[in-house]
């Protein structure tokens, strides 16, 4: 509870109706000094029946590493399957009971153990997940957002609430409707408003752009990057790698199940030679505004055991060496990279 | 061939229109973009022209013909989520070869691999099954393919596979396309000429 | 938002999975129901002779169940009118199921057949159960066919009303329309998309239909409206035990009220098992 009177209601709210300028994005006096989140080697399995009685173990994700810093979103872009909802999920501790986790998750310097997750969910970390659903749907609008709080700072809770529904151009009716009455974008501010006012330090947003019009799109992204200009870590889980980039400062690539690269969004330009992987540069290459242009082949299937490079099979620059083994995750020119190729 | 759309108004209260006299025309082999915002009714048009949805004002006609409630329909449509576009409980090979019987040609030319055929549906990922969604409507019957958001959900090196396949299938059969996406890029890049779905719909 | 719940795997079936252990369950459970059926069609003879040499015997190992007033072994007797409840109960839910499939489907062909299979549910649902019985046992004459008829007639609803529910939403799925679209008839549609959906539900409704109708049979028995006073059933055995149990006779109707019990929550069990492994929820535990 103590973290909550840490908002100050009189912080400069100077990005409400900002617009988005694309890459033009990076806060200044940003101290990059500890991870607020660490993902170290990080592991996950479904326990399934194969056929009949017998139980096999699926591995969905492997050797997985991010980071995210105060102030600075981090996309994580990737197909279906990639694991990057699971990775979401995993952070949250909302993983179904025949799911395996190995690895380490730290947040503030400190392991995430299981209690530590849901004690820390919906307050110091939020998620804002896609549907809509996730409101209760008999619950008003203003219950929901200030959540459960002593007596005594109801009053304050209150006052501090009006304020943020006046920074996102809540009308003060909002907060007596209930889920229903409200509209798509509305249902959206109200749920940044729940993470902003629960002082979230890490905010979690699982496919927030999909199937929105150009208008709607930057309004939502505008509301993450405000988020992070006043100091949280933003995850944004996206396969839209187009909306990543117009707010991102960094850009995690994710493929069967692990991180490919980590890129900074300078680095997606003209053709993508800047960019370290040959996924990421596929990625780049194929948006309609660019070339248009598919590789073939599919993401491997979770049941699909590789011993080489996971990217293998579609990759142009293939050597020897790619067959044996997954290649290491390695700095390079300010990123990171699994790849034999790059340097 | 022609599949048009003439002064079509739905709602679901008479005085709350989602669509007012909206019109519309898509010839044979043209690819049309239909660009709009946020509720403005494009997937519900998408549905009247399909066939899906009946309670609607005004007439839409292939050929100056109304399209015929039973058997086979030439206009196919594809929805954005193909997950909701298959039955759980029938392996991927039946959902395949549900309208027609898809050849191996067309097989290689979505990429779907001969052991996928085997799957049940939830072990595939959402451009895997797009892929099946889209064999199964491209038979030689289809005059017409309404495309709904069909790669809003998926990356975009899938995105452009699954495009450049559609195109050269539609090409070679002479069907008609209707492009349904927010993305002006991509509508730019795909389609001869686009329509706009304003709020109180003038196209 | 559901927390991770660990499922601790203790007990008896330490090591197993839940597959395993839920099919173990059902498994033994529809043995020993297997078992008194069987049973019930082989025993019988002498130990259901009137001998007044051991009449009123306590239970003992010769007698487990005890022996009635005209000396006849009380746990033969009890498993003779467990067996032939099962079958009346077998024989009564799937009278029922087949009632229930006939209706679900005319409820999916169109508004005014639904209006109409809506109204016979809430019809039937809205006389007392037992009451329901009675009248139509009587009405066809009383005894074994009777109340076989009554029982099946009257357990259909509740199971009509879940799966006529499952219908309508299922017609609203995408790939319903879709293969409508495809040129696909209504019959088709009906059987090879909506019926698959539909088994798995029907089969757990019948398997859980089986106490009601049993438990329904006993009781009308029991009133005096059921089987007639020759057949060994459970309802007429502890009716005649009511006569003496002041006597201190308590094992008249101990025994055979106890596993009546156990048949009943034998079933519930199965359904319960069963229900576990359909539910996708936990299908991988």
């Amino acid at each position: 509870m103590g973290n909550k009177a840490e908002i100050n209601p009189e912080k400069e709210l100077n990005t409400e109706k900002e617009l988005i300028t694309g890459l033009g994005t990076t806060s200044g006096n940003m101290k990059k000094t500890e991870a607020l989140l660490k993902v170290e080697d990080l592991s996950l399995s479904f326990t399934q029946y194969e056929s009949g009685l017998r139980q096999t173990e699926l591995k969905v994700i492997s050797n997985l590493s991010i980071q995210a810093y105060k102030g600075e979103i981090l996309a994580i872009v990737g197909s279906s399957g990639s694991g990057k909802s699971l990775l979401a999920h995993s952070i949250l501790g909302i993983l179904p009971s025949n799911a395996k986790l190995d690895g380490r998750i730290e947040y503030n310097g400190a392991e995430l153990t299981q209690e530590r997750k849901e004690e820390m969910r919906g307050k110091e970390i939020a998620l804002i997940p896609q549907a809509i659903t996730y409101l209760d749907p008999l619950m008003k609008i203003s219950n929901q957002v200030i959540g459960c709080v002593e007596k005594k700072n109801e009053g304050l809770m209150k006052k501090l609430q009006r304020e943020i529904f006046q920074r996102y151009t809540l009308k003060p009716e909002v907060e007596r409707m209930f889920p229903h009455e409200l509209s798509g974008g509305m249902t959206r501010r109200v749920l940044v408003s729940t993470a902003v006012i629960s002082s979230s330090k890490l905010i979690i947003a699982d496919e927030p752009t999909p199937g929105l019009d150009e208008k709607t799109l930057n309004e939502t992204l505008s509301y993450f990057k405000d988020m992070a200009d006043k100091g949280c870590a933003v995850i944004l889980i996206t396969h839209d790698i187009e909306a990543a980039l117009k707010i991102s400062h960094k850009i995690a690539v994710f493929y069967a199940g692990t991180v490919l690269e980590v890129a900074n969004v300078e680095d997606f330009k003209n053709n993508g030679e800047n960019l370290r992987h040959p996924y990421t540069r596929a990625l780049w290459n194929a948006l309609p505004q660019n070339k248009f242009q598919a590789i073939k082949g599919h993401q491997p299937m979770q049941d699909e055991v590789i011993d080489g490079c996971i990217f293998y099979e579609r990759c142009s620059r293939k050597k020897a060496l790619c067959a044996q083994g997954l290649p290491q995750l390695k700095q390079v020119n300010g990123g990171m990279v699994r790849c034999n190729n790059a340097s | 061939m022609h599949l048009k759309g003439e002064n079509v108004s739905f709602g679901y209260k008479r005085n709350n229109l989602i669509l007012k006299d909206v019109n519309i025309s898509l010839g044979s082999g043209e690819v049309l973009g239909l660009i709009g915002d946020s509720g403005s009714g494009k997937s519900t048009l998408c549905k009247i022209l399909a066939g899906y949805e009946n309670k609607y004002q005004g007439k839409v006609t292939l050929d100056e013909k109304e399209i015929p409630p039973k058997g086979y329909n030439p206009v196919q449509l594809v929805f954005q989520h193909p997950e909701k576009a298959v039955n759980p409980k029938w392996r991927m090979n039946d959902i395949l070869n549900e309208g027609h019987f898809v050849s191996q040609d067309i097989l290689e030319a979505f990429g779907i691999k001969n052991n996928w055929l085997n799957r049940w549906p939830n072990e595939l990922s959402g451009g895997e099954l797009q892929r099946f969604a889209l064999a199964r409507a491209l038979s030689p019957k289809t005059r017409f393919l309404i495309a709904d958001e069909i790669t809003t959900m998926v990356d975009s090196i899938t995105q452009a596979q699954i495009w450049n396949i559609v195109l050269d299938i539609v090409e070679e059969l002479n069907i008609g396309v209707l492009v349904v996406s927010h993305d002006r890029n991509l509508i730019n890049r795909l389609c001869n000429d686009t329509v706009y779905l304003k709020d109180i719909n003038n196209t | 938002m559901s927390t991770a719940v660990v499922t601790v795997n203790r007990g008896l079936f330490r090591g197993l999975n839940l597959r395993q252990k839920t099919l173990l369950i059902i498994g033994s459970t529809s043995l020993l129901l297997l078992g008194i059926v069987v049973s019930s069609v082989f025993l019988g003879g002498e130990p259901l002779q009137t001998n007044f040499g051991s009449k009123n015997l306590a239970p003992s190992l010769e007698h487990p169940f005890g022996t009635d007033w005209m000396g006849r072994d009380m746990f033969v007797r009890t498993l003779e009118g467990l067996g032939l409840s099962i079958l009346v109960g077998g024989l009564a839910s799937t009278i029922s199921t087949v009632l229930t499939v006939i209706l679900g489907l005319l409820s999916s062909a169109g508004k005014t057949a639904d209006s109409f299979v809506s109204w016979l549910v809430d019809l039937f649902l809205s006389i007392p159960h037992l009451l329901l019985i009675i009248l139509i046992s009587i009405g066809l004459g009383g005894g074994a066919t009777g109340v076989i008829i009554a029982v099946a007639l009257t357990h259909w609803p509740s199971l009509t009303r879940v799966v006529r529910a499952e219908i309508k939403q299922l017609k609203t799925q995408e790939y319903i329309h879709i293969s409508r679209n495809l040129g696909k008839s209504k019959w088709w549609i009906a059987s090879k998309h909506i019926l698959p959906h539909l088994v798995p539900q029907i089969l757990l409704g019948t398997i859980l239909m089986f106490p009601h109708a049993i438990l329904h049979e006993a009781s009308v028995t029991f009133l005096g409206f059921g089987l007639s006073p020759h057949e060994p059933a459970i309802g007429i055995i502890l009716s005649e035990s009511m006569r003496y149990l002041s006597a201190g006779y308590w094992w008249l109707a101990f025994f055979p009220g106890l596993s009546l019990l156990i048949v009943v929550l034998a079933f519930d069990m199965i359904g319960e098992n069963l229900g576990k492994l359909m539910n996708p929820k936990n299908a991988h535990e």
